[in-house]
């Protein structure tokens, strides 16, 4: 009766388990006989789902996941992280010494300390990431698995379980506060959520992951000398434009404040550069520097319809360039003399020869540059204030008499007639 | 007198007269095409001003609210220029039919001189001056012809600002067009002129006028002669005496008689007025708490 053999079978092997465990719990110092595999020693009080240590706290191990595990592929034994537990001194202390990686990633560990996290940790900030806040613990795999915390494809919801939490945010202080939503809307974030997924940069394309420093630091991949060379390492030509213009000219030279690529496109919360959004936003970044230059722009057409937060006229990009912007005494520049004509026409098709001595950046209090622009400017203040100051007294003048006339005691009803 | 009117004949009592009663008499001050001129011109220019003025303080919070009750900023682009080409059309027309009026009457003297003319005479000197005067308790209130010194400046600020506002408006609409005649910087300060004088002609419009029209107490809360074409008697002689005496001794009273503006007459201009005056405070105010606040 095979059926009866498999129920007295089954009985048997949880006594066994039974006894076991009661012996386990009962500490007696026999040590079981050595089994073919050491974990299986552990997992004798660790793989049931709701093991608890003296805390209160589980004490699982999915025994399933850790052989599935890049560390479980290679055969470790649970002692060879857990290195300060013995199979010959069991049970082992409650507290254990926490693992160390080092052992056998000694280089990877070694970067981690100049990392951001790893400077974070020793200044005793307790939320920052370990190697096990990325890469898990029992469960790690290799990177091009599916599953693996860092896969391409995984490695924005890794990163924003503390980036993306206001939570840790907040206890960590975190620099750039949550940025979960920012990214994931942006064009990178969008981008990793459809076709291009295995393309489009996640955070560590930009930020790295064993050297992934503060901005601050010279040597971070985000800092600002490096960010034309990391966000060009995969947009080349953008690069290239830029490098050349007058913005990349002045950071060769050594001036850092020069605006490099996250200071028009931002770093977290990149749009698409037809979005009329971005385009009104790029317009009050160049304004940032080029102040002189937003307010005459923004007493033009052009400037003051795209104030209105609408972008079929021309934005600063649109006569100059965006990375290839270079200033009008640049024979090379959109708006030298050479191609300016060319440049109203992108837009104004068909204008004439005429149409390019429009100064898109008239000043009225700049004698030099439009005189005639200049005097026409101080005509109309002269005829409004004229205008307003004599029908200003003329008024107030007449509301007076004519008041007085209706009801004051000194006024005469006749002399209205 | 040989025309009988509506209103029953009542005795020319002159000042004695006072208020307005059911005697009143009624004489003709706007004929049918400048009341339906000026009601065109009122419209276009609320329409105009309202349109425009989120682009000339497009970086204030109010604009961006304003432009998208238009329907955004190329509703109220396409909204202007429709308003404009009305308003370019209706002074054309009164153009058109001052000179046809002129050549009629044998030249254009008599447009540019005399009581009936609208063009500025040494009179309306001596009238500032005596209204000021009387402002300040120095004199009588001086009496007025047809065309008071104020009114005539309100013609011709329009006059003006139609080929100001108009001229620069067309540059600005076809750049592209405009460019094979003129140089580049007339768009300079076509835009310049465009806006500041749109602001001077709001802001007097929209102060003086309304104070002239609306706000001093002789005219409180309005007045209607505008849409209904008819000035009383009493008003005649209260403002405009020197008319009035006038066209006593011409002998041309009689033919200045009309009936009494009707119930309608008077309705329409309550409602058109007064939407365009309530249009017109919106305005102001938006102008004023752009600059002083």
């Amino acid at each position: 009766m095979p059926f009866a053999n498999r129920i007295i079978q089954g009985m048997c092997g949880l006594f066994c388990l039974c006894a076991a465990a009661v012996a386990v719990a009962a500490a007696p110092p026999a040590p079981p006989a050595a089994p073919p595999n050491p974990n299986d020693t552990c997992l004798m009080c660790h793989s049931a789902a709701d093991a608890k240590g003296a805390d209160g706290k589980s004490i699982a191990v999915d025994a399933a996941k850790f052989v599935a595990s890049v560390h479980g592929e290679l055969n470790l034994k649970c002692t060879d992280c857990h290195a300060d537990v013995s199979a010959e001194k069991l049970p082992h202390p409650d507290k254990l010494k926490p693992v160390n990686c080092a052992n056998c990633h000694e280089k990877a560990v070694k970067e981690y300390a100049g990392t951001v996290h790893g400077v974070a940790r020793k200044g005793g900030n307790a939320v920052a990431a370990t190697c096990t806040d990325c890469h898990g613990t029992h469960d790690i795999t290799r990177a091009k698995g599916d599953d693996s915390r860092t896969n391409h494809a995984n490695v924005e919801a890794t990163c924003e379980k503390c980036h993306g939490s206001d939570d840790v945010v907040a206890r960590g202080k975190l620099p750039g506060g949550n940025i979960g939503s920012k990214f994931h809307d942006s064009i990178h974030g969008k981008a990793l959520q459809g076709a291009a997924q295995a393309s489009a940069p996640t955070c560590t394309n930009c930020h790295g992951a064993h050297d992934i420093r503060a901005k601050a630091d010279a040597q971070s991949r985000t800092s600002r000398a490096r960010i034309p060379d990391t966000c060009g390492s995969c947009h080349k030509k953008e690069r290239e434009a830029y490098i050349k213009s007058m913005h990349g000219k002045l950071r060769q030279e050594g001036m850092l404040a020069a605006p490099g690529c996250t200071d028009c496109h931002s770093a977290h919360s990149i749009q698409q550069h037809e979005k009329a959004s971005f385009q009104i936003e790029v317009i009050k970044e160049c304004g940032n520097c080029h102040t002189d230059y937003i307010s005459t722009y923004r007493h033009t057409f052009h400037g003051q319809v795209t104030a209105l937060g609408y972008t079929r006229v021309a934005t600063c990009a649109s006569c100059h360039g965006a990375h290839e912007v270079l200033p009008a005494s640049d024979p090379a520049s959109r708006v030298s003399k050479e191609n300016r004509l060319k440049t109203c026409q992108t837009c104004h098709a068909g204008a004439g020869p005429n149409f390019a001595s429009f100064d898109p950046h008239a000043n009225r209090h700049d004698k030099a540059r439009d005189p005639i622009y200049y005097y026409a400017a101080l005509f109309m203040e002269f005829l409004l204030f004229g205008v307003f100051a004599f029908f200003g007294i003329h008024t107030t003048l007449w509301l007076y008499r004519e008041l007085k006339v209706k009801f004051g005691r000194g006024g005469k009803p006749d002399e209205r007639h | 007198m040989a025309i009988a009117t509506d209103s029953p004949a009542a005795p020319a009592a002159g000042i004695a007269a006072g208020t307005a009663g059911p005697a009143q008499r009624y004489y003709r001050r706007f004929t049918a095409p400048q009341r339906v001129m000026h009601a065109g011109l009122m419209l276009t220019f609320v329409g105009c001003a309202l349109t425009g003025l989120p682009l000339l303080y497009s970086s204030k919070p109010w604009a961006v609210t304003l432009a998208h009750i238009f329907g955004g900023f190329e509703a109220a682009g396409t909204i202007h220029r429709i308003c404009a080409s009305v308003m370019i059309i209706v002074f054309s027309s009164h153009v058109i039919l001052l000179l046809s009026k002129a050549m009629a009457r044998g030249g254009v003297l008599p447009l540019l001189w005399g009581p009936d003319s609208l063009v500025p005479q040494p009179q309306d000197i001596v009238d500032i001056v005596r209204n000021f005067k009387w402002f300040v308790g120095a004199g009588p209130q001086p009496q007025f012809d047809r065309w008071t010194y104020w009114e005539k400046f309100d013609y011709w600020a329009v006059f003006w600002g139609m080929l100001i506002i108009g001229g620069s408006g067309l540059l600005l609409w076809f750049p592209v067009f405009f460019s094979q005649l003129l140089p580049g910087w007339m768009f300079n300060i076509a835009a310049l002129v465009h806006g500041e004088e749109a602001l001077l002609a709001a802001g007097f419009i929209f102060t003086f006028h309304f104070f002239n029209g609306h706000v001093r107490p002789a005219k409180f809360p309005m007045d209607t002669v505008i849409f209904t074409g008819r000035i009383s008697e009493h008003e005649l002689k209260s403002e405009r005496l020197a008319e009035y005496e006038r066209l006593v001794r011409e002998g041309r009273l009689a033919e200045k008689e009309a009936p009494a503006p009707t119930a309608e007459a008077k309705w329409f201009g309550w409602v058109v007025g007064g939407t365009a005056l309530a249009l017109g405070i919106v305005a102001i105010a938006l102008i004023a708490y752009s600059i002083f606040a």
